[in-house]
């Protein structure tokens, strides 16, 4: 396929976390039993109008002075009108030809370095409900509509087409997802439904400077699906230009059971929305005191986050990356920190152990039964010798799984260390006694012989052993024996 | 003393020096009801136990001497497109047969704290599109002056009620004149107010930049106390205005020296029937005698207000009125799949005049049309807002005819669309504008009532009301009623 290069864009949908809904005061949260967030506004019923959520306002500015946008100061709401059962006043208000922020960019991580992406524009829109059917939508007896999603205000942020493979998109997709998530303004829950990406792609001969015929992709439900619809996209389109065939425009939709893209509708088909200025809203008049006082308020952010804890805690690069990819992660990180301020130890076990646990778990860090705290508790056992490293693991699994503190962990496991040299001796004295073969090959200066010997301590005191205690008095024990 | 015919403020003094009670004139009014109801049809659905159980609850306040608001215990009728509680609303289409709101509008909110009685919902042309009710759903409603002429539209009902005697006050909705109109056309006074001046949350939307909700009296107090009691700024409608509420009463004044009113050649020229230029004649030698100063003027553009008019409304309508779809409430008819479901249920709930609204405003959005229609539309509307605007420097107010000819005959302009747009001529250019009309009785042509419209800047309702007042003062004319 290196005769051709794919040109992508994204267009991501992310809910904001707002208390109320866009336009009117039903909750916005996520779930609930079915129709139990709404109102007659959210319902389109006749006579009611809307009225603009000024947290939507303050949260949509968030993101875009996160995304290095350039914000409106005065932009306005356009009806876009489509029929669909989920959206009860058939059409969505929503933002056209004059969007609350545009020309920004993120910059992600790729092979060759940092590389920006641009940001066409940020709007904001209300989000539609959802149908449920009984199996498919097309064989269904009826279709029941939850209303509790529609009115939920949504973001919509469209990437300039500088994404070069379907890895720089998935790049791109998580960078944003980091940064929207950093600033606390939605939970970015691609299984929730509350992050949606639709990929533009196209592909073009190396070396061509002009777009070719590109394809929207939906329903694609993951970071991964994303990568997969892409490179399936992609692939499918470089063999049809091979075959001297045509792109057809279209919208297409990705069925991860068959790894496929199929096509949803063609260019012929699609709606002409009409968009036109939603009147019952007046112009949005962003001012420039509201803009700087959600600069103000803004949180740390990814990159300035990455850089503080390589600059401050001395953490190599990939440490630092892989503790700011959420703003969870580094929370979580730096209240370990403030309790047992050692950067890399701390780094090492939320990399490690804790990400492992979480991983295999399904859990999230926010949700992680072993509290910060309990962490640095466990650091400190370690340090003052009362288990070992390797205890530890166990120490922190088992508190991982019961929430228990270490400390009691380790009294009632009885995993105290043993630092009595009396009674390793002992113990020593008996390994060195059945293992005189061993002994041998150490004493002709093979020295894994030594980890052999070490390791059938650690077997009869189960672990417990002080191991540089065992090292010590192994090799004295030897030395011993020979003379 | 016939309390049907009696405007609200006398009505009001009566219920207060308790001569009458307002059960009394509940069952008065709906006495008159039965009566003329049949011939008139004013009328979509009555509250007739509820008015009784409204106007008793005001008999007891007034027993137990509380304070009341001016409205209290006077009968009031609603244009079937504002919601209420509980009340079918179907704004005269089959469509929205069977919808019960579970919701009140801000209007009918501020008008259960004035503890008005509800007699009903009162006919109008669907959704408010047309100028003679005769687009009603259901069946057409009749000019209590004459029967076999036409209310006006679209609040023909509310009009013609307050007329008869089947209301003694009555709301009504303007979108390109649907409350002057008719107001006009049964000899009662009707404003249509600032473009947000009152709240429209809860008004079925026709043309949300344009819909304003307004009074339909029998004089021009009862105007400013209906006024008084619906406007103001609301939360829930981002269109309407903060501006504070004065007390509209305090403008009643028969005192209008200086006032200086332009009149726009436009309004007087071809096309206006020779009765009502004479009526308009007349009322112009009546304000100069008075005082005022009365000088033509021109509105260069409102000659360009019919399609500016007919691409902007139908635009919005057609959005509007998506909703309509047959999935949540009133009428549905099924198909094999939600589309088929669509077509049908708007194919069989809409009327012939709001398919054309529809289909007219569907046109002049889609890709391709929008900036040679839609967007043309919204430019001449600016032109003709600014027509407005240095009129108003030169001129207090504009006085035009409301209608150019007196009410035309039920049946008369059925088949010719344009020509019944044309019935609007002079009142669409006032609401592209978004300035208050005010439309009064000045006189008659046979036996048939023909109102005239005075035009102010924005927020200027209380001096519109001060010369109308005057002008009904010298002229008596809201002392006659139809006979039936």
């Amino acid at each position: 396929m290196g005769k051709y290069e794919p040109v992508i864009g994204l267009e991501i949908h992310a809910e904001l976390k707002t208390e109320s809904k866009i336009f009117c005061p039903s909750s916005a949260r996520f779930g609930g039993e079915p129709n139990t967030y709404i109102c007659p506004v959210c319902l389109g019923l006749p006579g009611v109008l809307p009225v603009l959520n000024k947290k939507v306002v303050e949260y949509a500015v968030m993101a875009a002075l996160a995304l290095n946008c350039e914000i409106a100061r005065f932009c306005k709401f356009d009806r876009k009108n489509y029929y669909y059962p989920d959206l009860p006043k058939n059409y969505q208000i929503s933002q056209y030809d004059l969007p609350l922020a545009q020309y920004g960019f993120l910059e992600i991580d790729t092979e060759n370095g940092r590389k920006r992406i641009g940001i066409t524009r940020i709007h904001i829109e209300e989000d539609a409900g959802k149908l449920l059917h009984q199996g498919t939508v097309t064989t269904t007896p009826y279709s029941l509509v939850d209303y509790n999603r529609t009115g939920v205000p949504l973001l919509e942020i469209v990437s300039e087409p500088d994404m070069r493979s379907p890895e720089e998109a998935r790049a791109y997709a998580e960078k944003l997802r980091s940064i929207i998530q950093f600033t606390g303004i939605s939970d970015c829950k691609m299984e929730e439904g509350s992050l949606r990406v639709d990929a533009n792609v196209s592909v073009r001969p190396l070396g061509s400077k002009e777009l070719g015929v590109k394809t929207e992709i939906k329903n694609v439900n993951s970071f991964r699906a994303l990568v997969r619809a892409l490179e399936y996209e992609i692939e499918r389109q470089v063999a049809i230009l091979k075959d001297g065939g045509r792109i057809v425009q279209e919208t297409r939709t990705w069925d991860e059971g068959k790894g496929v893209t199929l096509p949803l509708r063609s260019k012929e088909e699609a709606h002409d929305y009409r968009y036109f200025p939603e009147p019952d809203l007046p112009p949005l008049v962003i001012t420039k005191e509201w803009v700087e006082e959600v600069y103000r308020g803004l949180p740390e952010l990814p990159d300035a986050r990455r850089e503080r804890y390589v600059r401050e805690y001395g953490l190599p690069a990939y440490d630092a990356g892989v503790l700011t990819a959420s703003r969870e992660v580094g929370d979580y990180f730096e209240a370990c920190l403030r309790l047992y301020p050692q950067p890399k130890t701390v780094s090492n076990w939320v990399m490690g152990e804790l990400a492992r646990l979480l991983n295999a778990t399904n859990t999230e860090i926010a949700d992680s039964p072993v509290k910060p705290e309990q962490l640095a508790d466990l650091l400190r056992l370690i340090d003052k010798g009362v288990v070992s490293g390797k205890i530890a693991k166990t120490v922190f699994e088992e508190v991982f799984r019961t929430g228990k503190d270490p400390q009691a962990v380790v009294k009632e496991q009885g995993l105290v260390q043993i630092t009595d040299e009396a009674a390793l001796k002992t113990i020593i004295d008996e390994v060195i006694a059945a293992n005189p073969k061993v002994v041998a090959d150490y004493r002709e200066g093979k020295e894994k012989a030594l980890g052999f010997l070490i390791g059938q301590v650690m077997k009869s005191t189960k672990g417990k052993a002080n191991p540089a205690i065992v090292n010590r008095l192994l090799k004295e024990g030897i030395e011993n024996k020979e003379i | 003393m016939d309390l049907c015919r009696m405007p609200a403020h006398e009505l009001g003094r009566l219920l207060r020096e308790r001569k009458v009670s307002a059960l009394e004139l509940t069952d008065a009014v709906f006495s008159r009801i039965d009566a003329v109801e049949d011939k008139v049809k004013a009328y979509l659905l009555l509250l007739r136990e509820e008015a009784r159980s409204q106007a008793r609850a005001v008999d007891a306040a007034l027993a137990a001497k509380e304070e009341l608001p001016p409205l209290a215990g006077v009968p009031l009728a609603v244009k079937d497109n504002l919601c209420m509680t509980g009340v079918e609303t179907t704004c005269a289409s089959k469509i929205l047969k069977g919808f019960v709101p579970p919701y009140d509008a801000t209007v009918i909110e501020r008008l259960k704290e004035q503890r008005v009685v509800f007699t009903g919902k009162t006919n109008m042309d669907e959704f408010a599109m047309g100028s003679s009710t005769e687009n009603s759903g259901f069946y057409p409603t009749a000019n209590p002056w004459d029967l076999k002429r036409v209310p006006g539209g679209s609040s023909g009902g509310s009009a013609a009620a307050v007329a008869a005697g089947e209301a003694v006050t009555a709301i009504g909705s303007d979108t390109g004149g649907s409350i002057r109109l008719p107001a006009a056309f049964c000899g009662v006074v009707g404003l249509k107010p600032t473009y947000g001046r009152v709240s429209r949350y809860g008004l079925v939307a026709f043309a949300s930049s344009l819909d304003q909700i307004g009074p339909i009296t029998r004089d021009v107090r009862d105007c400013a106390l209906l006024l008084n009691a619906i406007a103001g700024h609301d939360p829930r409608d981002s269109t309407s205005a903060p501006q504070e509420v004065p007390d509209y009463t305090e403008f009643l004044v028969p005192e209008i020296k200086g006032f200086r009113i332009g009149i726009p050649k436009e309004y007087v020229a071809e096309g206006i029937a020779p009765a009502v230029r004479d009526v308009l004649a007349e009322a112009v030698h009546l304000l100069t005698r008075m005082g005022a100063v009365v000088e033509e003027t021109s509105l260069p553009h409102v000659s360009y207000s019919l399609p500016a008019y007919y691409l902007i409304a139908p635009a919005e309508a057609s959005s509007n009125l998506a909703r309509y779809d047959g999935v949540r409430y009133g009428l549905r008819v099924e198909g094999e799949d939600v589309v088929t479901m669509y077509k049908k249920t708007r194919s069989r709930g809409f009327g012939a005049e709001v398919k054309r609204r529809i289909m007219l405003g569907t046109y002049a959005l889609s890709a391709g049309y929008y900036d040679a229609y839609y967007l043309k539309a919204l430019k001449v509307r600016t032109l003709i807002r600014r027509d407005f605007d240095a009129a108003f420097e030169r001129f207090d107010m504009l006085l035009s005819p409301t209608s150019p000819t007196p009410p035309f005959r039920i049946g008369e302009k059925v088949d010719d669309p344009l020509a019944m747009y044309l019935t609007d001529i002079c009142t669409l250019a006032v609401s592209l504008a978004g300035v208050p009309g005010l439309s009064i009785p000045a006189g008659f042509a046979g036996h048939l009532p023909v109102g005239i419209q005075l035009i102010g800047p924005p927020f200027t309702e209380g001096k519109l009301l001060r010369v109308a007042y005057a002008f009904e003062q010298e002229a008596g004319i809201t002392a006659k009623r139809p006979v039936l």
